[in-house]
C-alpha cells in the first residue's frame, strides 16, 4: 500500500519535472529543429513541429559563408585560457584567505566582488587605448587577459568557500609531517579541492563562452569567437529565421555539449559556500 | 594557529589577485573619473579639456535619468524575483524521487549555456515576433490578436527573456543547497503531522536563505550589467533603457565620453548602494 | 574560363615580380547585407586578379558601425577597409581619418560614379568612399490590389492620394494592409523614414542656427498624418517594424503599398522569396506639393582608414568591388536584376539593365534626391534623412525612440516632440552648438 502511494507520487513528479524541464528547453529545443528547416517552413503558420523535409541547407550555408572553425577555436581559447590562468591566480589567494584569515579577509573578497560593478562599457575607449598602446587590440591574448580579470572575484569566492570546507587539521598534519607551503598546496590541498575547482573551472568557462561585450568590441578578424559569428546572422534582408537558427545552434552546440557532460559536476558542485 | 611564517606566506600568496583587481579596477576607474571632467568627443578630436561637474549635472538633468534608473530596478527586482520563486519550487520538485532525474535537470539547466545574445535573437524572432514569431502562431489559432511583445509588454519580455536564462543558474545553487537538507528532520516533521506548506516554511526555507542571499548577490552583480539583451531586442526603445544602456547610448551612439563617464560614475554610486545593501545580508552568512 | 583565370594568374604574376608589389591579407569589415555576402563568395576572383587574399569581418548593421567607428576614433587599425554609409563618409573626413580617393585609375572610370552618390561621399569636393550600391526610397505597390480598389497610381503621386489608396487597398479579413511603413526605433530604421517624410511636409531638424524644430507645426502634422494613415490602414505592431519586417510582410502579399529602400525592388521581384513578384508597380515617394519629395538617398561604401599600411592594396580592391566589371561579375553569375544598383551611371545605360522593371525608377528616385537642400526651408546641415553631423546619430536614436512610443500608443504626439526638442536642444548643447 504505502509502496503504491510512493509510485504515484513518483509518477506525478516525474510528469510535473518533465513537462517542466521540457517548457523551459523548449526555446532551444525549437531552435535546433528550426535548424533543419527551410526558410519558409521556418515561418509556416501553423508551426511545423516535426514533420518537415529536415534539410542541411542551413548549417551548408553557414559553412560557405563563415569560417566556423575559427570563430570556434578562439571561443575554446579566450574561455579556456581565461578560466585557467584565473584559477591559477586564484588558488592561493584563496589558500590565504580560506586558512589564514585575518580581519580583512571578508572585506577583501566582497572588495573583489565590487569590482565586478564597473560598467563595462564606460571604460570601452580606456582599455580600447590601452590595447593599442600594447599591440594586444585584436588578439587572444587580451581577451584572456580581461576575461581572466573579469571572472576572477567570481573564481576566488568560489574557491573560498571550497577551500573553507576541508578541515584545517588535515593542512596542519601535513605540515608537522614537514610539507612545505608548496607542497601542501599541490599535493594535499588541490587534490581534496579537485571537485570544487571542477566546478569553478566549468562555471566560468561558460561565463567566459557566453561573454559578449569585451569578445565583440576587441576584435577583428584574428580573435573572434563565437559572438561575433552570431552577430552576422541576424540578417537585415528577407527570412533569416532557420539560418540564423543554424549559426546559434553552432555557437551554442559545443557548450551544451560540454554541459551535457558535466551536469553531475555543476548540480553538486555549485555552492558558493551556501551549504554548510 | 596560523603562524608569522604563514602569515606572510599568505599575503604574497594573496598578492597577485589582489594587485591585478586592483589594478584591474583602479585604472578603468580613475579613467573613467577623469573622463568624466572632461569634455571628451572622439569625433570632434578628442579631448577638448576640463568642464567641471557639467557632464554630471548633464546626465542626471537629462529626461532619461530617471526612467532610466527605475527600468534598472524593475528588471533587476523582477528577474530576482522571478527566478528567485520559481528557483525553489523547481529546486524541491528536481530533488523529488523521479525517473530520468538527470535528463531533465540538463533541460532545466540548458539556457544557462546559451550566450545572451544567441537567446535575446532567438526570443524576439522566433518567439515574440508579432508576425512570424511562435507566440503569435499561437494567439491567432485562440483567435487573439497577436501581442506585439518587444513594444507592448516591453519591461516584462526583457525580464522575461533575462529570468529564463538565470533560472538555471538559481536552481542549481538552490538545488545544491536542498540536497545538503537533513532529511531525517522533515521526516520527523512529516511524522508529527506538519503539512508540506508548515514543513517548508520552517525547515525548508530557513535552511534555503543561505543560498538565495547568494542567489541575489551573485546574480544582481551580472543583471546590473546586461546588455545584449537589450540592444538585440528593443534597443533601448519602449522604456527599456537601463542605466547600463543609457551610458552605452552616450558612450557609443552619442559619442560623448565625457558624459558618458559621468553616467559610468553614476552607475558605480547605484551599483555601491545595491551592493552595500546585499553585502550586509550576505556578509553575514558568510562567517555565520 | 580557365584560360582567364590563367591569365590572371599570370597578370598578377607580372605584377608580383614586375612591380615588385607583396601579396598583402586585407582585413575588410563590411556588413551582412545580400549585396556584400554575395561580394564575399566572389573574392576568389579579386585574389586571382591581384594576388591579395581578404578576411571578411561580417558585422549585423549595429554592431557594424559601433565597430568601426570606436576603431576608427581611437585609430585602432584593426581595418584595412571599412564598409560605411553616407553619414560617416564627410564627419570621418573632415577628421582626416580616412584616405582620399582621388587618385584611382583611368579604367575604373571615377567619372562615372553617379554624381548624387559622388557628392553625398566627398568632403570638400573630395571622394572618400566609394560606392559599393546606392539607393534613394520609392513606392513599392501591388498592382493587382491596385486595380482591385479601382485606383490607378500617378508617377509622383501625392500624400494624400498615398492615404486614399492605403485605405481603399486596406483588406483586414485577409490579412492585407494597404500601407506598410517603418516604425523601429533607431535613426537609420524609422527614424530615417520619418526624417524623409517629414522633409516633404516642410520641417526641418534645425534652423540655421541649430535649433531644434520639433515644436514646429510641420513636424505635427508630419506625426498626424503617419499615426493617422498607420491606424487606418497600417499593419498591427507596426512600432516594431523596421525595413526587414516590412520586406517579409509585403514578400508574404500582407501589404498593398510600401515605401523603403529601392534595392528593396530586386527583392520583392524576386519569385524565389516573393509571393507577389509579378504584381508589383513602382513610383516615386510622395511629396505635398511643398517642392520636397519624401525621398532619400544613400550609399554603402567602402572606404580606407588613414594610416593603414596597405593602402595600396586597399586601393585596388575598392577599384576591384565598386567597378563596371564587377558588375559584370555579379551579372554572369547571379543575373543582371541582382548587381549591385545605384551606383553608376553606365549601369542604367545598358541595354541589359534596362529591361529590370525597377531600373529607371530606381535611377530617377536618386536623381530626385538633393542631400544639399534637403527640406523647404534652408538648414545648415547636407543629408535627407540625416544631418552630417557627428550628434545626429546618437540624438536621431533617441528621437526616433520617442517616435516609436507614439507609434505603439504609449504617448501622445505632443508629449514626443516635446521630448525631442528638449533632448535635441540638449544635444546639441552639450556639443557646443548652441
Amino acid at each position: 500500500m504505502a509502496r503504491a502511494v510512493t509510485n504515484n507520487r513518483k509518477i506525478i513528479n516525474t510528469a510535473a519535472a518533465w513537462a517542466v524541464g521540457l517548457l523551459i528547453f523548449f526555446p532551444i529545443l525549437w531552435t535546433i529543429l528550426t535548424s533543419f528547416k527551410t526558410e519558409a517552413t521556418a515561418i509556416a503558420d501553423p508551426p511545423v513541429f516535426l514533420a518537415f523535409d529536415w534539410t542541411l541547407e542551413n548549417y551548408t550555408a553557414v559553412m560557405e559563408r563563415s569560417n566556423y572553425a575559427k570563430f570556434l577555436w578562439n571561443s575554446i581559447i579566450i574561455a579556456g585560457g581565461s578560466t585557467i590562468l584565473g584559477i591559477i591566480i586564484a588558488v592561493p589567494a584563496a589558500w590565504s584567505m580560506a586558512f589564514v584569515p585575518s580581519k580583512r579577509t571578508k572585506d577583501i573578497l566582497l572588495w573583489m566582488l565590487s569590482t565586478k560593478m564597473l560598467p563595462a562599457v564606460g571604460v570601452l575607449y580606456p582599455i580600447y587605448l590601452i590595447c593599442i598602446q600594447l599591440g594586444i587590440l585584436d588578439s587572444r591574448v587580451a581577451l584572456v587577459i580581461i576575461l581572466m580579470l573579469m571572472n576572477l572575484p567570481i573564481i576566488v569566492w568560489m574557491l573560498y568557500t571550497y577551500f573553507k570546507e576541508i578541515p584545517g587539521e588535515i593542512l596542519e598534519a601535513a605540515r608537522m609531517d614537514g610539507a612545505s607551503l608548496k607542497e601542501e598546496i599541490l599535493y594535499v590541498l588541490t587534490p581534496m579541492a579537485i571537485p570544487g575547482i571542477a566546478s569553478t573551472l566549468l562555471l566560468n568557462f561558460i561565463l567566459a563562452w557566453n561573454e559578449a561585450f569585451w569578445t565583440l568590441n576587441l576584435t577583428a578578424a584574428n580573435a573572434a569567437p563565437l559572438t561575433a559569428f552570431i552577430a552576422s546572422y541576424s540578417s537585415p534582408e528577407g527570412l533569416f529565421f532557420a539560418k540564423l537558427s543554424a549559426a546559434s545552434t553552432m555557437a551554442i552546440a559545443p557548450i551544451l555539449i560540454l554541459g551535457w557532460f558535466s551536469q553531475k559536476q555543476l548540480v553538486s558542485g555549485l555552492t558558493f559556500g551556501a551549504v554548510k | 594557529m596560523a603562524t608569522q611564517h604563514s602569515r606572510s606566506a599568505a599575503r604574497i600568496m594573496m598578492a597577485p589577485a589582489v594587485i591585478l583587481l586592483l589594478g584591474w579596477m583602479l585604472v578603468p576607474l580613475i579613467m573613467t573619473l577623469l573622463f568624466s571632467f572632461k569634455k571628451y568627443l572622439p569625433m570632434r578630436g578628442g579631448d577638448l579639456g576640463w568642464v567641471g561637474f557639467e557632464n554630471y549635472v548633464r546626465f542626471v538633468s537629462s529626461s532619461a535619468f530617471w526612467p532610466s534608473v527605475s527600468a534598472t530596478l524593475i528588471v533587476v527586482g523582477g528577474v530576482l524575483a522571478i527566478t528567485i520563486f520559481f528557483g525553489v519550487l523547481l529546486a524541491i520538485l528536481l530533488n523529488q524521487p523521479m525517473w530520468g532525474q538527470g535528463v531533465v535537470r540538463i533541460l532545466v539547466i540548458a539556457p544557462f549555456f546559451v550566450m545572451p545574445t544567441v537567446s535575446a535573437l532567438v526570443w524576439k524572432n522566433m518567439f515574440m515576433d508579432p508576425t512570424n514569431g511562435l507566440f503569435a502562431h499561437l494567439w491567432r489559432f485562440f483567435g487573439a490578436d497577436p501581442v506585439s511583445w518587444l513594444s507592448e509588454a516591453s519591461l516584462p519580455s526583457i525580464v522575461l527573456i533575462v529570468s529564463w536564462q538565470w533560472l538555471p543558474f538559481a536552481t542549481l545553487i538552490l538545488l545544491t543547497a536542498i540536497q545538503s537538507l537533513d532529511s531525517e528532520q522533515l521526516e520527523a516533521a512529516e511524522m508529527d503531522g506538519a503539512p508540506p506548506l508548515k514543513r517548508f516554511a520552517y525547515i525548508t526555507l530557513p535552511h534555503l536563505s543561505r543560498a538565495i542571499t547568494i542567489v541575489l548577490l551573485i546574480q544582481t552583480i551580472f543583471l546590473l550589467a546586461i546588455f545584449a539583451e537589450i540592444f538585440v531586442t528593443t534597443g533601448g526603445a519602449f522604456g527599456t533603457r537601463t542605466l547600463t544602456y543609457l551610458i552605452f547610448q552616450r558612450v557609443l551612439e552619442s559619442q560623448n565620453v565625457g558624459l558618458g563617464s559621468a553616467g559610468g560614475v553614476y552607475a558605480i554610486i547605484l551599483a555601491n548602494i545595491v551592493a552595500i545593501f546585499l553585502m550586509r545580508i550576505v556578509g553575514k552568512n558568510l562567517d555565520a | 574560363m580557365s584560360f582567364t583565370k590563367t591569365l590572371y594568374a599570370a597578370t598578377a604574376m607580372a605584377l608580383v615580380t614586375a612591380g615588385g608589389a607583396f601579396a598583402e591579407n586585407l582585413v575588410i569589415a563590411t556588413v551582412n547585407n545580400g549585396d556584400m555576402i554575395r561580394m564575399q563568395g566572389l573574392t576568389q576572383d579579386f585574389t586571382d586578379k591581384t594576388g591579395h587574399t581578404v578576411e571578411w569581418v561580417t558585422l549585423e548593421e549595429n554592431v557594424l558601425r559601433q565597430r568601426v567607428t570606436t576603431d576608427i576614433a581611437a585609430k585602432g587599425g584593426s581595418f584595412d577597409i571599412m564598409t560605411i554609409g553616407m553619414y560617416e563618409a564627410p564627419i570621418w573626413a573632415a577628421n582626416e581619418w580616412l584616405v582620399p580617393l582621388d587618385d584611382l585609375s583611368a579604367e575604373y572610370d571615377a567619372d562615372d560614379i553617379l554624381p548624387a552618390m559622388k557628392g553625398g561621399l566627398s568632403y570638400e569636393g573630395t571622394m572618400y568612399a566609394a560606392p559599393f550600391y546606392g539607393e534613394s526610397s520609392m513606392i513599392m505597390y501591388r498592382t493587382d490590389l491596385m486595380e482591385k480598389a479601382g485606383m490607378e497610381m500617378p508617377e509622383a503621386p501625392t500624400w494624400t492620394f498615398i492615404r486614399e489608396a492605403a485605405a481603399a487597398m486596406t483588406d483586414r479579413d485577409n490579412d492585407i494592409n494597404g500601407i506598410c511603413l517603418r516604425g523601429k526605433a533607431g535613426w537609420g530604421e524609422g527614424g530615417a523614414f520619418i526624417t524623409a517624410m517629414s522633409n516633404s511636409f516642410g520641417a526641418r531638424w534645425f534652423d540655421e542656427e541649430w535649433n531644434a524644430q520639433f515644436d514646429t507645426q510641420p513636424w505635427k502634422d508630419t506625426l498626424e498624418f503617419y499615426v493617422g494613415m498607420m491606424n487606418e490602414s497600417g499593419p498591427t505592431g507596426y512600432a516594431t517594424n523596421g525595413f526587414n519586417e516590412n520586406l517579409n510582410l509585403f514578400q508574404q502579399g500582407k501589404c498593398g503599398m510600401w515605401i523603403d529602400a529601392t534595392v528593396a525592388a530586386s527583392f520583392v521581384t524576386n519569385p524565389n522569396d516573393s509571393e507577389v513578384a509579378d504584381s508589383v508597380g513602382f513610383a516615386l515617394a510622395p511629396d505635398n506639393g511643398l517642392g520636397k519629395r519624401s525621398n532619400w538617398l544613400w550609399a554603402w561604401a567602402l572606404a580606407i582608414p588613414a594610416g593603414t599600411q596597405k593602402e595600396a592594396a586597399a586601393k585596388e580592391f575598392i577599384e576591384w568591388s565598386t567597378s563596371k566589371s564587377y558588375i559584370e561579375l555579379v551579372a554572369e553569375n547571379e543575373g543582371w536584376a541582382n548587381v549591385p544598383p545605384g551606383a553608376r551611371t553606365s549601369l542604367y545605360e545598358n541595354p541589359n539593365y534596362k529591361e529590370v522593371p525597377f531600373a529607371q525608377m530606381t535611377l530617377d528616385s536618386i536623381l530626385s534626391a538633393d542631400p544639399n537642400n534637403p527640406t523647404v526651408d534652408p538648414v545648415p546641415y547636407v543629408g535627407i534623412q540625416f544631418a552630417a553631423i557627428p550628434e545626429f546619430a546618437g540624438i536621431a536614436t533617441e528621437v526616433s525612440q520617442e517616435f516609436s512610443a507614439v507609434y505603439a500608443g504609449q504617448q501622445s504626439i505632443d508629449e514626443a516632440l516635446e521630448k525631442a526638442q528638449a533632448l535635441t536642444n540638449d544635444a546639441m548643447e552639450a556639443a557646443g552648438y548652441r
